[in-house]
């Protein structure tokens, strides 16, 4: 954590609110990123940063500073998100923004690798897309955002081993729907060895 | 053992949240197919960790939707806090007037008894 964001959210803590308006100001792009990613549509990731900021304001006094702020902002935004999944029970297949920017901008990356990137990047949008939103969440929260299995099942309301389950079957999920050849080969040619 | 029966595993293989006995190990070892599919696993979990680092931009307004929402939800509780503090002084006045009605009530009884004792 930054020492700028440090010093808004110790403010914050202490009752300041404009300090805390600070604290989303420099937070709300990730958060946003976050609750877009696990809803997958803009209207309901809205909706969760405003409950998730606002649950923030009101529990930040039991931020107790032994993880990253965003950490812990990140987990009341999953949270936030699993309850309005709940509530919207309807299947979505929103499209993805297409003008979002999927280029990869390290200079390190000579171009041959940047276009595999960019293109396996495309390839697992579409295929977090199609995820239920229980897979979705749990491989979101594991693989792109690194919270521990623990915190990921805390804040679903599941066991771990449930966590771990939903994690493998949406790994598996998302290999098949990116690398579709080698999943059918899986299925015909299965050999003892 | 035959391939298919670790695709169940293999997705837990590659970042050890699952754990392989060594019959499967020594599979996997001699197996392409599994080794090629670990090799997807890991290109998958890679792919996974460059969004980490990806922000979308959220369409303008955001920032003032989650301050109205905060400064609603401030302006709700102190409404709240002011309606339960009148409560309180409400609940407060009655206890007050009928402990009062009571010490009167008392009084004009303790008033009446003397009377008629004097006037017996």
């Amino acid at each position: 954590m930054s020492d700028d964001l440090a010093g808004l959210v110790a403010a914050a803590k202490s009752g300041d609110r404009e300090a805390f308006d600070g604290v989303v100001r420099a937070t709300y792009t990730g958060a946003y990123t976050l609750a877009y990613r696990l809803t997958g549509n803009e209207e309901d990731a809205r909706d969760v940063v405003q409950e998730a900021y606002l649950r923030a304001w009101k529990g930040i006094g039991r931020f107790r500073g032994d993880a990253a702020f965003t950490t812990w902002l990140y987990r009341i935004t999953a949270n936030c998100a699993a309850t309005q999944l709940t509530r919207r029970a309807r299947h979505r297949h929103d499209e993805l923004d297409d003008e979002v920017d999927m280029t990869d901008t390290r200079p390190e990356i000579d171009p041959e690798a940047r276009a595999d990137i960019s293109l396996l990047r495309r390839r697992l949008e579409d295929a977090l897309s199609e995820l239920p939103p229980r897979l979705r969440t749990v491989v979101v929260l594991r693989d792109v955002y690194d919270l521990p299995h623990e915190a990921i099942a805390a804040e679903l309301g599941i066991s771990e081993a449930a966590a771990k389950v939903r994690l493998h079957r949406a790994r598996r999920r998302l290999r098949e729907t990116m690398f579709p050849g080698r999943a059918a080969d899986r299925g015909e040619d299965a050999h003892a060895v | 053992m035959r391939c298919e029966d670790l695709a169940t595993l293999l997705p837990g293989l590659v970042d050890g949240s699952a754990r392989a006995d060594r019959r499967t190990a020594r599979h996997v070892d001699s197996c392409l197919r599994c080794q090629a599919e670990l090799v997807q696993y890991r290109k998958l979990l890679r792919t996974l960790h460059t969004l980490r680092t990806e922000v979308l931009e959220p369409a303008p307004g955001l920032l003032t939707d989650i301050f109205t929402r905060l400064e609603a939800a401030g302006e709700q509780s102190a409404v709240r806090s002011m309606l339960r503090g009148r409560r309180v002084a409400y609940v407060g006045a009655l206890a007050a007037a009928t402990a009062a009605a009571g010490a009167a009530g008392a009084i004009v009884l303790v008033t009446r008894n003397r009377r008629v004792r004097l006037a017996g």
